[in-house]
C-alpha cells in the first residue's frame, strides 16, 4: 500500500507540473462544451428557394406568396431562364428552382391541372427530402385553397380520416442541445482520456526513466494502478465540471440519480484509461502512441452513435459499435441525464462497460513487461 | 539540387521508418470511406415501436400490419401504459402507438378516430423522422379507408433530383471526408516534422550545415505533399469504385486545387511545428485542438447556416470549409473553374499569410 501511495504521488506531481498539459486537460475541453453544442443544429430550417415564373398571373403570385408564407422557405430570387435558375443552385445559394410555365393560370383553370417543375440539388439527400416534401405539401394544400376558392367545393379532410395525437416526451421542443450536450461532454472525456493515458507509460519508456521502475521492487499491478488511479481522479473532475457546465450554460440537469451516473462514468474512465495503457504498452514512442490513439478514437467517435443513429446501422456495424466502450457511455448518459433512467434500466450496458474494464486492464498489465 | 534530394530523401525515410505513421496517413482514410459509406446513416431504419391496442379490431388491426411492413419500424405489443416509460427509459423502444377503445367504431362511423403518437425526444432528429414516417403510413391508410374526390384545380409538382438522381447517400459525404482526412491528416504529420528535429536535437546539425533554411522548410514539406497526394487519389480511387460517387467535373481541376489545400495544411503544420517546442504539445495542437472544430466548421455533418453569425464567421477561417465547397462544385456538380475561384484565392491566400509566418518563426538560431 505503501509503494502505491508512492507512485500515486508521482504521478500527480507529474501531471501538475506541466501547465500546458493542464491547459490541455481542463480549459480545452470546457471551451469546446461551452461554444461547440451552439454549431451543432441539424435541422433543416432554411430551404433556399429560386422562382422561374413564365406566367406572371394572379395565380402563380399567389402561389408563389403561399410558399413564402408557410415560413419554411426563403425565397432568394427569381430567374428569368432555367439556366439563370440553376446559376443560383451552381453557386450553392438556392436549394431549388421551381419552374412555373407559360400560360400556367389559364391552362390551369380550362384544364383542370397542371404540372410544374421543381430541380432540387440532391446533393445532400437529406436536406432535399426534407424541402421538396415539405414544398408538395404546401403545394397539396394550395390545391384545395384554390378548388374551394374557385370551385366552391370543399375537399380538405373532414373528421371521417384518423387524427394523431403527437406526443414527444422528455424533449417537447425537439431542441438538438439536450442530445447533444451530454454526447459532446462524453467525447470530450473521451478524447482528453485516451490521448493522455496513451501518452504516458510511454513518456517513461522515451525517457528512460522506466528502466529505475522495472528495477524496482515495484509490482506490475502497483505500476499500473499508479497510472490509472491520478487520471481516473483528473477523468471525473473534468466529467464534473461538464455537468457544472452543462447546468449552466444549457440549462440541463440530469433527470435520473448523480448516484449511478457517476457509478457509471467511474466505470467507464477505468475502461477508457485501459484502452489508453494498452497503447501505451504497445508503442515504444510518444508519436507512435498518439498516432494510435488518434486512429481509434475516430473510429470511435463515428461508430459511438453520437452524430447518427446507431439502430440504423447494419448489423455488422452495429456489432463493431457494441464492441466500443464509448457507445454505451454515450448512450446510458443521455439515457440517465434526459430520461431519468435508473440502475435497473442500464445494467446491460453496465455490464459491458465493466467487461470492457476488466480486460483492457488485465491485458495492458499483462502485456506490460519488466524486462525488455 | 543535389543536396535538396537528399534531404528529400532524408524525409521520406523518416516517414516510411514508422508504420503507425503510414496507419494514420492510409489506414484512416480508407476506414473512415468505408464507414461513411456503408454503416453511417441519417435515416432511421428499424425504430422499435410500441403498439398498445385498447381497440383490438380490424381497423386497427390493419394499421398495425401496415406499420409492420413498412420497414421502418420492429412493433411488439404491450397492454399497459405504463410499459411505454419503461421501455423508454431501458432505451428499448423510440415510439409508441396507442389505439383507443372503439377506435374502429369511430373510424368507421366517421366520428374522428384519434390516435396517440409517443415519441422518445431525447434524440430529436430521430423522433422527428419517425413522426414524418408513422403519419405518412397514416394518412395513406385514412386515404385508403374514404378516398377524397381529388380537388377539381390540382397543381402537379414534378420534382427532378439534380447531380443526384439514384440517391447515393454516399454524395454528401465524400467532400467532407476528402476535406477532414486532409486537413488533420496532412497537418498532423507536417506539425511534428521541424519540431522532431528540435526535440532530438538534430537540428542543430542542420542549421550549422551550408544548406539554406528556406530549403530545409522545402525538404520537409515536399515528401508530405506527395504522400497526401498519394492519400487523395486513393479516396478518390475508393469513392469511385467503391462508393460509385462519379467525379463529373475535370480531374486535373480537382487535383489542381486538391494540390493547393494540401499547401495550406502543410504550411499550417509548418506553422504549429515552428511554434511548439515538442512533439507533443506540437501533436495536441494540430489533432486534439483542431479536430472537432474542424468536424463542425467544414460544414457537412452540421448545416452552416443553421449556426449563430458567430460560428459563420469563424468558419470562414477554417481551410477545410473552402476546400469542401470547392469539391463539391467542381467533382459533384462538374463545374468549371469559373465557379470556384473565389474560393480558390481564399485557400491561396491563407496558404500565403501562413508560410509567411511559418517561414518569420522558422529560428535559424539555438535559444
Amino acid at each position: 500500500m505503501k509503494v502505491l501511495s508512492y507512485l500515486l504521488q508521482k504521478e500527480f506531481l507529474q501531471i501538475f507540473r506541466d501547465k500546458i498539459i493542464l491547459i490541455m486537460m481542463f480549459g480545452l475541453p470546457t471551451m469546446q462544451l461551452i461554444i461547440i453544442p451552439f454549431a451543432m443544429d441539424f435541422d433543416v430550417k432554411h430551404v433556399n428557394l429560386v422562382v422561374l415564373d413564365n406566367d406572371h398571373s394572379g395565380m402563380s403570385q399567389r402561389l408563389i406568396s403561399k410558399i413564402n408564407s408557410s415560413g419554411y422557405f426563403h425565397i432568394v430570387g427569381t430567374a428569368a431562364s432555367y439556366r439563370q435558375g440553376l446559376d443560383y443552385i451552381e453557386h450553392e445559394n438556392a436549394d431549388i428552382v421551381m419552374e412555373i410555365p407559360p400560360a400556367f393560370e389559364r391552362k390551369l383553370v380550362r384544364e383542370g391541372r397542371q404540372e410544374i417543375g421543381l430541380f432540387i440539388d440532391a446533393i445532400n439527400g437529406n436536406k432535399a427530402g426534407l424541402g421538396s416534401s415539405y414544398l408538395m405539401r404546401v403545394i397539396g394544400d394550395f390545391n384545395e385553397d384554390i378548388s374551394l376558392r374557385f370551385r366552391n367545393e370543399k375537399t380538405s379532410v373532414s373528421n371521417a380520416g384518423i387524427q394523431t395525437e403527437n406526443m414527444v416526451w422528455y424533449n417537447p421542443h425537439g431542441e438538438y442541445k439536450y442530445y447533444m450536450v451530454p454526447g459532446v461532454l462524453v467525447l470530450l472525456l473521451t478524447l482528453i482520456g485516451g490521448f493522455i493515458s496513451s501518452l504516458n507509460i510511454v513518456r517513461e519508456k522515451e525517457m528512460g526513466t522506466i528502466e529505475q521502475i522495472n528495477v524496482s521492487p515495484v509490482q506490475k499491478w502497483q505500476f499500473i494502478l499508479g497510472k490509472l488511479i491520478p487520471f481516473w481522479v483528473v477523468g471525473m473532475i473534468i466529467f464534473s465540471v461538464g455537468l457544472l457546465v452543462q447546468w449552466i450554460f444549457y440549462g440541463i440537469v440530469p433527470a435520473g440519480s448523480f448516484l449511478v451516473l457517476y457509478l457509471f462514468a467511474g466505470i467507464y474512465l477505468v475502461a477508457l484509461l485501459g484502452f489508453g495503457l494498452l497503447v501505451s504498452t504497445f508503442t515504444s514512442t510518444q508519436l507512435q502512441a498518439m498516432f494510435v490513439a488518434f486512429f481509434f478514437m475516430m473510429i470511435f467517435m463515428l461508430m459511438s452513435g453520437l452524430f447518427t443513429s446507431v439502430d440504423s446501422m447494419p448489423a455488422w456495424a452495429r456489432t463493431i459499435s457494441n464492441l466500443t466502450p464509448i457507445t454505451h457511455f454515450v448512450k446510458v448518459v443521455r439515457m440517465i441525464v434526459l430520461k431519468g433512467s435508473g440502475f435497473a434500466d442500464i445494467k446491460t450496458e453496465f455490464l459491458y462497460q465493466f467487461l470492457f474494464a476488466v480486460v483492457l486492464n488485465g491485458w495492458a498489465i499483462l502485456n506490460y513487461r519488466k524486462t525488455s | 539540387m543535389k543536396q535538396l534530394s537528399a534531404f528529400i530523401t532524408k524525409e521520406f525515410y523518416h516517414v516510411f521508418r514508422d508504420r503507425r505513421t503510414l496507419l494514420i496517413m492510409f489506414g484512416l482514410p480508407v476506414a473512415q470511406i468505408l464507414l461513411f459509406g456503408f454503416a453511417l446513416t441519417t435515416e432511421v431504419k428499424n425504430a422499435e415501436m410500441i403498439i398498445i391496442d385498447h381497440a383490438n379490431d380490424i381497423s386497427s388491426q390493419k394499421l398495425i400490419s401496415k406499420f409492420g411492413s413498412s420497414g421502418y419500424f420492429i412493433i411488439t405489443s404491450s397492454t399497459e401504459d405504463k410499459a411505454i416509460d419503461q421501455a423508454f427509459k431501458e432505451a428499448s423502444a423510440k415510439c409508441a402507438m396507442i389505439f383507443p377503445s372503439g377506435f374502429g367504431n369511430d373510424l368507421l362511423r366517421g366520428k374522428g378516430a384519434k390516435i396517440q403518437l409517443i415519441t422518445d425526444g431525447s434524440d430529436p432528429n430521430t423522433a422527428k423522422t419517425i413522426l414524418n414516417y408513422a403519419n405518412a403510413i397514416i394518412s395513406s391508410y385514412s386515404q385508403e379507408l374514404n378516398p377524397l374526390p381529388a380537388p377539381s384545380l390540382q397543381i402537379l409538382p414534378v420534382p427532378r433530383m439534380l447531380y443526384n438522381e439514384d440517391g447515393n447517400g454516399s454524395l454528401n459525404f465524400i467532400p467532407g471526408v476528402l476535406a477532414l482526412i486532409m486537413m488533420l491528416v496532412c497537418t498532423a504529420l507536417t506539425s511534428v516534422s521541424v519540431v522532431r528535429e528540435k526535440e532530438l536535437g538534430t537540428m542543430e546539425v542542420l542549421l550549422v550545415s551550408p544548406f539554406k533554411p528556406i530549403l530545409v522548410l522545402i525538404s520537409k514539406a515536399i515528401p508530405y505533399l506527395v504522400l497526401s497526394l498519394a492519400n487523395f487519389v486513393l479516396i478518390l480511387l475508393l469513392s469511385v469504385f467503391v462508393l460509385d460517387v462519379p467525379i463529373k467535373g475535370s480531374i486535373l481541376l480537382l487535383f489542381l486545387e486538391s494540390m493547393l489545400f494540401i499547401l495550406t495544411c502543410l504550411s499550417l503544420g509548418l506553422l504549429i511545428s515552428n511554434r511548439t517546442a515538442s512533439q507533443q504539445t506540437a501533436l495536441l495542437t494540430s489533432m486534439m485542438g483542431m479536430m472537432i472544430p474542424t468536424l463542425i466548421f467544414t460544414g457537412f455533418i452540421f448545416p452552416l447556416d443553421n449556426m449563430p453569425m458567430v460560428f459563420q464567421w469563424i468558419s470562414n477561417i477554417v481551410p477545410s470549409r473552402w476546400y469542401y465547397l470547392i469539391v463539391k462544385s467542381v467533382m459533384l456538380k462538374g463545374l468549371g473553374f469559373e465557379y470556384v475561384w473565389k474560393e480558390t484565392l481564399v485557400l491561396f491566400g491563407m496558404t500565403l499569410v501562413l508560410l509567411a509566418v511559418a517561414l518569420k518563426n522558422f529560428k535559424t538560431r539555438l535559444s
